[in-house]
């Protein structure tokens, strides 16, 4: 009431002043005022955007010491390593780039989940051991205060290879190699397995290598988010975009034989922005590619493989994005909870699937019937021709199945090798690879980040030694096969 | 700078409203009830967070501690009466064949006569409630005559010490895990390497979502051993408002079914 009466009071006066008046302030619009000048003090503030117009939140930093493409887990695996491992806590500033924020086309997350240590290459084993210990501790690695514990969801069951009379040898050999480094894995002969797993059919299998412990399926997707969140604790930075250019810098120089060789160095990532042509160049020092199945594409954006092919400047970095097929399945009479993930000789494979007798299964397809990696369509014809008839051949109990869902994801296949790329590049020197790993790249990534970390830290390979897997390979035509790729 | 205002891996959809600092920091952020000072603090200065995870650090690193194998013991006495020392050292009790248990008491000390039984096999260990994780069944799993394990209301006992039981598969005949607060049904699966096993109990696994499909296909998977768990008809008497434990319908026991991709 009183408030009414200063107000037609006040008014009168006040609006005869205020003709002649620039900043036209009343007294009466007091709480409007005061949370104008609130938001003024704010901006002026340290930590606040001070000018919102041109609002640089979503962009990344100008200068990054290392810039990540790829925030896949063999990205955030070389990112905690590189944190984890720095002398000195926040000495290093990590940028990592990623252009699916939802992770919608990514390998890990599409990923069937298992870790085995069934390889016949030393190094794939000691990886395998390396990364399982990580997985089993991984809540004293990746703890951060005031957050639950992570649950991976681990189900250690082992994985089963069978082999036929021509593979048993070499399926010897490598278990053998496998004991030696320290897996604990059993031969079983065919009435050994009948015993064991009475579902299953003998036929034409003639020895079989079984898993005993630390091999098994775990759920990829809450990897990522334990290893996503903990990075964010440790003060990695992080960048939705798209990474479209490197500026680079050439130097020449001489090696012991007198020729002449180019090095290029990469100073600038040009990170272009989501929907927009806006970019932003960060200034880095390293870059480290683990972009996954489109590694080979950044790779070209550096120059890797434009010049003469048959030398080294003409070697691409020889990784596609190949799709591969997953299928859930039911099957009322199924196998029971002691199944493992069993590996056929044909390359078909199947693991349980929760409780309730569902399995999730495929195949790597032929060289002949790769299908166009260009979206992720699932083929369902290929189930019913390829994958069903061995299928029901191995556990005839899987001639009444229905499939539930598909779905398909890319391996990052390494057409030259089939096995993983670490290190760094011998001509563009500040380029160092965590890709490659065509299908066991989520079993190796703690072991790859470390190595890549400690190569960037120290110099060398400390922990496991990943020599075998440089780039020089490719030129010098020394192939590193895998042979137990599923 | 601030490290988390460049994170821009939130999916749009999270982020609407207004976000202060705090939540930008954490994807699976828990419902903090009470915010304590110390949890205040630790937001807001470095130094304070730097010493709650160096808090965090010690506190594990005394599990391990606590975990080791008593090595001199193992090289002199050989492993039996190891794996004794090391479980009466935790509170448990330890049976070796034909003797009586043994016991330590409530401050875990033990008399030495324990050493006397160098030739005699361990038959028999009660390790309920002890703090033994993965690291600490080194001393266990040596003892090639043990028969009966319990495993009761030990808290670091989870899917991972399962499945690394597997050598004790030729003696082991009762093996008891009821109340372990991390055993779900992915270690149960890996039971089936002890063929031997006569009695299995099962109850009171609160990690375990279904309790009795598990015990059904727990039973299906090892059909010599008497499986002591939960009443499986139970949860079907108690109405739709429950849980279903429906064993006929295929739900999977995770609800992260690729399916609903």
């Amino acid at each position: 009431m009183l408030r009414r009466f200063l107000r037609l009071g006040l008014g009168r006066s006040l609006s005869i002043r205020e003709v002649g008046t620039h900043s036209g302030y009343s007294i009466l619009d007091w709480d409007g005022k005061v949370s104008e000048f609130k938001k003024k003090i704010q901006s002026i503030m340290p930590g606040e955007p001070g000018d919102l117009l041109c609002d640089t939140r979503h962009l990344p930093p100008e200068h990054s010491d290392v810039v990540i493409v790829g925030g896949g887990v063999l990205g955030l695996s070389v990112a905690f390593w590189l944190k984890k491992l720095a002398k000195r806590r926040d000495a290093i500033r990590v940028l990592v780039v990623e252009r699916d924020h939802m992770y919608s086309k990514a390998s890990t997350g599409l990923s069937v989940g298992g870790i085995r240590q069934q390889f016949s290459l030393p190094q794939n084993v000691q990886l395998s051991l390396f990364s399982i210990d990580f997985l089993r501790n991984i809540n004293e690695y990746l703890a951060v205060v005031d957050t639950p514990p992570l649950d991976l969801q681990f189900n250690p069951s082992g994985y089963l290879l069978l082999a036929t009379e021509k593979g048993a040898a070499i399926l010897e050999t490598n278990v053998k190699m496998q004991r030696q480094e320290g897996a604990k894995i059993s031969l079983m002969s065919p009435e050994q397995l009948q015993k064991k797993f009475p579902w299953m059919n003998m036929e034409g299998v003639a020895l079989a290598s079984y898993g005993l412990e630390n091999e098994g399926w775990f759920d990829p997707w809450s990897l990522l988010q334990g290893l996503r969140r903990k990075v964010q604790s440790m003060g990695v930075l992080f960048c939705q975009g798209e990474v479209t250019r490197f500026l680079t810098s050439s130097n020449s120089m001489r090696n012991s034989s007198g020729e002449e060789v180019i090095l290029r160095r990469i100073h600038e990532v040009h990170v272009k922005m989501d929907n927009s042509l806006e970019y932003q160049p960060v200034e880095c020092a390293i870059v480290i590619n683990a972009a996954g199945a489109w590694s080979g594409q950044v790779a070209e954006l550096a120059g890797i493989g434009k010049g003469p092919p048959g030398t080294l400047q003409g070697t691409k970095l020889p990784v596609e994005p190949r799709k591969r097929f997953v299928y859930l399945w039911h099957c009322p009479q199924g196998p029971g909870l002691e199944t493992p993930l069993v590996t056929d000789t044909n390359g078909v494979y199947f693991r349980r699937e929760g409780l309730g007798n569902n399995y999730v299964g495929g195949r790597s397809p032929t060289e002949e019937e790769e299908p166009d990696p260009a979206d992720l369509e699932v083929d369902h014809d290929f189930f019913q021709n390829k994958v069903w008839p061995h299928l029901a051949q191995r556990v005839p109990v899987f001639e009444a199945l229905k499939v539930r869902s598909a779905w398909a994801g890319y391996y990052d296949y390494n057409t030259f090798d089939q096995n993983g790329v670490v290190g760094p590049h011998p001509l563009v020197v500040n380029m160092y690879f965590a890709t490659g790993f065509s299908g066991h790249g989520l079993q190796h990534a703690p072991g790859v980040g470390r190595a890549v970390a400690e190569m960037l830290l120290e110099g060398r390979f400390q922990t496991i030694d990943m020599s075998p897997f440089l780039f020089s390979r490719f030129y010098l035509e020394e192939k590193v096969l895998e042979q137990n790729i599923i | 700078m601030d490290p988390t205002e460049f994170l821009r891996l939130i999916p749009p959809k999270w982020n609407g409203g207004k976000r202060g600092f705090r939540d930008l920091s954490g994807m699976v952020a828990p419902e903090r009830k009470r915010r304590t000072l110390l949890q205040f603090l630790s937001d807001h200065f470095y130094d304070v967070k730097f010493l709650r995870e160096f808090m965090l650090q010690k506190q594990m690193q005394k599990l391990y501690l606590d975990n080791r194998s008593f090595t001199n013991i193992q090289d002199r006495y050989g492993p039996d009466i190891a794996g004794a020392f090391f479980i009466l050292q935790h509170g448990g009790s330890v049976k070796f064949r034909d003797r009586e248990w043994i016991r330590s008491d409530e401050y875990k000390r033990f008399s030495a006569e324990v050493l006397k039984f160098q030739a005699v096999p361990v038959e028999a260990i009660d390790a309920s409630g002890c703090v033994i994780n993965y690291y600490g069944l080194d001393n266990l799993l040596p003892l090639k005559e043990l028969r009966s394990l319990s495993l009761q209301r030990c808290p670091h006992v989870d899917d991972w010490c399962l499945s690394r039981l597997y050598p004790l598969s030729d003696s082991l005949q009762e093996l008891l895990l009821a109340g372990c607060p991390h055993i779900s049904e992915r270690g149960l699966a890996c039971l089936h390497h002890l063929q031997n096993l006569q009695r299995l109990d099962i109850s009171d696994l609160p990690a375990v979502e279904y309790p009795g499909l598990t015990q059904i296909l727990v039973e299906e998977m090892l059909p010599n051993c008497e499986v002591v768990g939960t009443d499986w008809a139970q949860g079907l008497r108690l109405g739709p408002e429950e849980r279903p434990q429906n064993t006929a319908s295929p739900i999977p026991a995770k609800p992260t079914a690729r399916g609903s991709r």
